[in-house]
Formats: C-alpha cells, sequence, structure tokens
C-alpha cells in the first residue's frame, strides 16, 4: 500500500481532528446554556478583531511556539518529553537571573545574554532525565514529571527564601532594571510607523520565536545530526547499525528540546512580568504537547498550530468576560485536541486511508 | 517531640497515604497488565467531583461514592478506546484524560453551583464519617497501646479499612488467582496469552476497569472522606505521587503500601512542621520534603538502589499478527 498524500497527512486529517473537539466543545457549550456559534464569533473576534486581541494571541503563541518545538524535536528522536513545564519554570529562572545581575543599560546586549540563561537552564533541566534515560534506560516520561514537581518545588524556594525583595511578602523578585525591558509590539511597529495596541505584551520574543522555527527545521531536515536524530527516532535498531550512538542522539535531542522549553522564559518573564514570580510558565509546556501533536513535529505545523492556540487562549479569556462560560473550556478543548490527535489518531486515519485508497482504485 | 505529637503525625499520615494508595493499586492492575496510565490524577479528580457533587445532591455519601466510581471508569474507558482498541500512545492519552478531567470538573462544577467551581460544604450522611471501633473508648486511657488504638488505629473513615483491605486482596488476585496469571501475561507476554486463546484485549480492558474503580475511591475518598466537599484541582499532584510509589514498590501490593506510607508520611510532616531541624545538616526546608517522593523516585528509577523494571509489554499496543 502507497502512502497517503502529504495533504490528507498534514492539512485534513489535523484539520477533521480540530473540528470534531470544536463539535464536542460545543457541546459542553449548549450544556452551559449558551449559544456555540455565538461563543465562537466572540472567541475569533476577541482573539484576533483587534490589535488589542492580536497582541495577547501573539504573546501566548510565542510561548507555544518554544513548547511546541521543545516536544517536536524531542518526538523526532522518538522521546516523549512532558518535562516541558519544569525546564520552562528553569529557563525562566535562568532568564531572570541574567535580568538581575547586571544594570543592563540596553535590551540589544540584556537579550542575548538571557537566550544563553534561559536556554542553558531549561538544558540543565532536561540533562538528567536525558542521562537517566540513555545510560540507565529510566523512563524518560516519568522521570520528566517528577521533574516537573521538582522544579516548581526548587523555584518556590528561591523565590521564598532566595529571590524576594527583603521587606515584601509577594513570593517574586524585584522589577528587572530598564534596560532589560524588551520591545512590545507597540514599540516595534512604531518604528515603521505602524499603530499598534500598547497595552498587549507581545514583543520581540516572538521575533527570536519564528527564528527558532527556521532554526529547528534546518537543524532536523538539513543536517547530518537532524538526519541521524530522524534516523533513530525510525528505527533504534537500525541507527545503531549504521553506527549512530544512541547516548549521543538521546542528549543532543533532549538538550535541545529542554533550551526551547527554557527561552519561553525571555517572553514570559523578560517580556511579559518583568520579574520572576511563581507559576510564570502557566500549563505552556503541557500545551506544547497538543501544538506538536497537532503541528505533525513539523515547525510550519507547530507555528500554526501554536497560533491557533493563541487564539483559544486569548478568545478564552475573552469568553470568560463576556459570557457564563468559565476559562476552563480551553482545557477541555486542549485536551479534546491531545486526545483526537495523539491517542485516537487512527479512529480518524484509518477510515480516511481506507477511503482514499478506494476511490484511487476506482479511478484507476 | 512528645509522644502524642508522634501519633498524631502518624495519624494523619495514615489519612494522607490512603488516596495515594488506592491510585497506586488502581495503576498497578493497568500496569501490570501492560497498559501506563498516567491519567491516574485525572481519574481521581473527575471521582471526587463526581462524588461531592452527588454527595451533596443526595446527600448520601454511599451514592456519591457510585457516582465517583462511574465518573472514573468512564474515563478509563476512552483510555481504553484509545489505547486498547485503536492502539493509540498510551502515554499521550492519559495526559488528554488529565486535562479533560481538569477542565471538565471545573466547568460543570461552576455551571451547577456557581462557587467558583466548587462544591458546597458537605456534612453529615453526605461525608463518610470517622468510625470508631470497638472498645476504643474504653481503651483510650490505657498508657502507649490506649493511645495508639485509639487515635491511629481506630477513627478513620470506612474507606481507610477498606483501602488497607484492598492490599491483601490485590496480592491474592495478582498472584493466586487465573485471572491474575493471566492480566500479568498479557503485561509480559501478550503474544503467549493470546496464542492460548485467551483474549488479550478482554483482559486489558478489565484490567483498567479495575483501576477506574480503585482510582473512583480514591477521589471519592477525597471529596467526602477526609475533605467536606470538592474543591478545584484537589488532588494537586496525588495522581503523580501515586504513580511514583507504584515504582517506588517496583509494582508489588504490599511494597506500594510501604511506599504509599513513606509518602504520606513525608507529606503529614511537612505539613505539621514549617521546616525541620536535623542536627550536623542545619535547616531542611519545606519544599525540599515535598519534593522528595519525586527525588526518591528518580533515585529508584535510576536503578541506584535496586533497579525497578517495569512489566515487558508495559505501552505497547497489542498487534495480533
Amino acid at each position: 500500500m502507497t502512502k497517503l498524500p502529504s495533504w490528507i497527512d498534514i492539512l485534513l486529517i489535523p484539520l477533521i481532528n480540530l473540528i470534531i473537539a470544536l463539535f464536542l466543545s460545543a457541546l459542553v457549550v449548549l450544556y452551559i446554556g449558551e449559544n456555540p456559534l455565538n461563543a465562537l464569533s466572540i472567541m475569533i473576534k476577541g482573539a484576533i478583531g483587534s490589535s488589542y486581541g492580536w497582541g495577547y494571541t501573539l504573546y501566548y503563541a510565542t510561548n507555544f511556539i518554544f513548547t511546541g518545538l521543545a516536544v517536536s524535536v524531542a518526538f523526532h528522536a522518538r522521546m516523549f518529553n512532558i518535562g516541558g513545564e519544569g525546564q520552562a519554570t528553569l529557563g525562566g529562572l535562568g532568564v531572570a537571573l541574567v535580568c538581575l545581575m547586571f544594570p543592563w543599560p540596553h535590551w540589544s546586549i540584556a537579550l542575548p545574554v538571557a537566550i544563553i540563561g534561559g536556554a542553558l537552564f531549561g538544558a540543565a533541566w532536561a540533562a538528567i532525565p536525558a542521562y537517566l534515560q540513555a545510560k540507565r534506560g529510566s523512563h524518560i516520561v516519568i522521570t520528566t514529571i517528577m521533574f516537573n514537581f521538582m522544579a516548581s518545588a526548587l523555584l518556590v524556594y528561591l523565590l521564598v527564601n532566595v529571590l524576594k525583595v527583603p521587606g515584601s511578602m509577594a513570593p517574586e523578585t524585584g522589577r528587572f532594571v530598564e534596560g532589560a525591558r524588551l520591545p512590545t509590539g507597540h514599540d516595534m511597529l512604531g518604528w515603521v510607523g505602524i499603530k499598534f495596541s500598547k497595552s498587549p505584551p507581545v514583543n520581540i520574543s516572538f521575533l527570536i520565536a519564528v527564528l527558532s522555527s527556521f532554526a529547528v527545521w534546518f537543524l532536523i531536515w538539513k543536517t547530518k545530526l537532524g538526519y541521524e536524530i530522524r534516523a533513530f527516532g525510525h528505527s533504534e535498531s537500525a541507527a545503531k547499525y549504521a553506527g549512530i550512538s544512541p547516548v549521543k542522539i538521546i542528549m543532543i535531542a533532549m538538550l535541545i528540546s529542554g533550551a526551547l522549553s527554557g527561552l519561553m522564559g525571555i517572553n514570559s518573564v523578560m517580556g511579559e512580568s518583568e520579574r520572576l514570580v511563581l507559576d510564570s510558565v502557566q500549563g505552556a509546556g503541557f500545551i506544547g504537547i497538543a501544538v506538536a501533536l497537532m503541528g505533525r513535529s513539523h515547525p510550519l505545523g507547530v507555528f500554526l498550530a501554536a497560533i491557533l492556540f493563541g487564539i483559544l487562549y486569548q478568545g478564552g479569556a475573552e469568553l470568560a468576560m463576556w459570557t457564563k462560560i468559565p476559562r476552563e473550556l480551553i482545557v477541555v478543548i486542549q485536551a479534546l485536541v491531545i486526545l483526537l490527535t495523539g491517542a485516537l489518531d487512527n479512529m480518524i486515519r484509518i477510515p480516511i486511508e481506507r477511503l482514499y485508497f478506494k476511490m484511487v482504485r476506482a479511478n484507476a | 517531640m512528645d509522644f502524642d505529637t508522634i501519633i498524631q503525625v502518624l495519624d494523619s499520615s495514615v489519612r494522607l497515604s490512603i488516596p495515594l494508595l488506592l491510585a497506586c493499586l488502581a495503576g498497578l492492575f493497568s500496569e501490570r497488565a501492560g497498559i501506563f496510565d498516567i491519567g491516574l490524577e485525572g481519574k481521581m479528580l473527575a471521582s471526587a467531583f463526581a462524588s461531592g457533587a452527588v454527595a451533596f445532591v443526595t446527600g448520601s455519601a454511599l451514592l456519591g461514592l457510585l457516582a465517583g466510581i462511574f465518573a472514573s471508569i468512564a474515563l478509563s474507558a476512552i483510555h481504553g478506546v484509545a489505547s486498547i482498541t485503536f492502539k493509540g500512545n498510551q502515554l499521550i492519552s492519559g495526559v488528554a484524560i488529565n486535562f479533560l478531567a481538569s477542565g471538565l470538573t471545573a466547568l460543570v462544577g461552576q455551571n451547577l453551583f456557581r462557587q467558583g467551581g466548587q462544591t458546597p460544604a458537605l456534612s453529615g450522611s453526605a461525608r463518610f464519617n470517622d468510625i470508631t471501633l470497638p472498645f476504643a473508648e474504653l481503651l483510650k486511657n490505657l498508657p502507649i497501646f490506649g493511645k495508639i488504638y485509639y487515635e491511629l488505629i481506630s477513627g478513620h473513615t470506612l474507606l481507610v479499612y477498606v483501602a488497607f483491605l484492598i492490599v491483601p486482596l490485590t496480592w491474592w488476585i495478582l498472584f493466586r488467582t487465573r485471572f491474575g496469571l493471566r492480566l500479568r501475561a498479557v503485561g509480559e507476554n501478550p503474544a503467549a496469552v493470546d496464542t492460548s486463546g485467551i483474549s488479550v484485549i478482554k483482559q486489558r480492558y478489565a484490567a483498567i476497569a479495575i483501576c477506574g474503580l480503585l482510582c473512583g475511591i480514591a477521589g471519592a475518598y477525597l471529596s467526602t472522606g477526609i475533605g467536606a466537599g470538592f474543591g478545584k484541582e484537589m488532588t494537586a499532584g496525588k495522581g503523580f505521587i501515586a504513580l511514583a510509589a507504584l515504582i517506588f514498590a517496583k509494582w508489588k501490593p504490599v511494597p506500594a503500601l510501604w511506599a504509599c506510607l513513606l509518602f504520606g508520611f513525608l507529606e503529614a510532616v511537612g505539613i505539621r512542621f514549617q521546616s525541620i531541624e536535623v542536627p550536623g545538616v542545619g535547616t531542611i526546608p519545606l519544599q525540599l520534603m515535598q519534593a522528595l517522593p519525586y527525588i526518591l523516585t528518580v533515585i529508584i528509577l535510576a536503578g541506584f538502589v535496586g533497579k525497578a523494571i517495569p512489566p515487558k509489554a508495559g505501552g505497547e499496543p497489542y498487534n495480533k499478527e
């Protein structure tokens, strides 16, 4: 049997999954006693109907691009990195330490160092689970879950006992210096004379996320290392036979994955809150799983899925404001997307495959 | 630290270890049959909500328990359809189930009760109340033993005693019955079971149904036993600690009991004392105590202190050739 054409694989099937997820969510909305079409229109208008909405949508999307890419890179090596949450927490810590350690004169100097800080801390938090998987065969899913909880305990400890502003009650660091403030969407579009809402937190990190998508695409499909990662993901034994070291691939794929999660810190910590707070990640590490599944682990797919989830997040906030529908509706949609695109993929794929090949035979 | 404090800490260790124990045994049945389950957390949460809500509406803790078990088994069924029937990824399915439970409990809770996702507080027959064992009042004043019997052994809810009984029952089912032998066999070598004419699929569905049942009891205990009502995200990672305990116990029922008691004890100590002075070491921060179950599990997983080897066919959908 030949393969499905790629447009069915990467466009049609995810689209059908999304429609089913939205349909089931519409039933939930009906149960709450609201009109699903009305809810959808509020969501879309709130998320992309104004520059204010876009500003939030793209801010959320930036987080999801980083965590989605992180999960994807690990997926290519057939590793399920469920530790994005913890790695992003540590990445945020790395970014915050960079921002706090030096009176930065200008963001353009602070940002590259913060990128290194976030990536290093995120990668470091992935390193131990990666090492244990590579050398001792400890299941990466379980160890990364454990490291998520450890990360959150570590952050609480540091914020309460070490990094808190003396005399303050709030478990957060002091505000970063003015020179570590990243240009927002308003600032950047202002340079080219375009008006953009001032309040949303979207910032230059979005461009870094886009660049990261290109970098991941280049790495996975255009380099020898990327080829080795994919080969290893396809068949560990064949890759071994071809002289590819499993330890090396697992370590590198997971370190890159952790670094990408860690990079989220420049958006959420440096770009938005401008200080380190408890729970700066807010579940984005887990949304990365949905984004990677939906985007079929391809950077372009991840980018589009991240924008879609950005729309859902911003739209969901608007829904909670204007209707009786609580924000948790997004969590349900997210769960359905993960379930349908990840675990129930065969339920949709097999009938479509049958139908497609029937049609091909009929035309032949 | 005086004797009374020790008894109090141990008493709350027992209470806190029960949801871990039930969820851990739930995971044991599932994983022994070759189905990884990281959705224990979600099933417990769904059950905690369903029990709390139904117990509030009907005023009966028992009906609440049944509703909780139903909700939990329903999520087990989704896991089964995804990972057994459609051969999907069991880990991804588990992640989805956790989110589904988290989102739906908050949504439905808010819609039913309008209290920010909580159920109203439960009292009287809507809760499992503490049982005083025979002679507890009489023996109360005896030194040491009386106190241990009265405070530690007596005075828990029915579900606590049920949970403890399920430990030997689990051992007996898994290691002394034909059903248990087959269940373990589909987790180690499903092809062999298949050749002998037994349905791998049915056996695995049976295992996850038991898993749903036990998670259901665990959730009901949270909202109608130890607690008095459902609170948003009230499982707070207990499903993952249970998963940790399962690995810590190397997928065996009696060690699972000890692991859960240990993790319950750590939690109880963390609640009772904000920081602990260890002579010669210094102060141990509360957060380290909270992270200890996870750290211990990683050490066990790393195999530095006796290797934890999961069931051989775990995580793999069974393909009939």
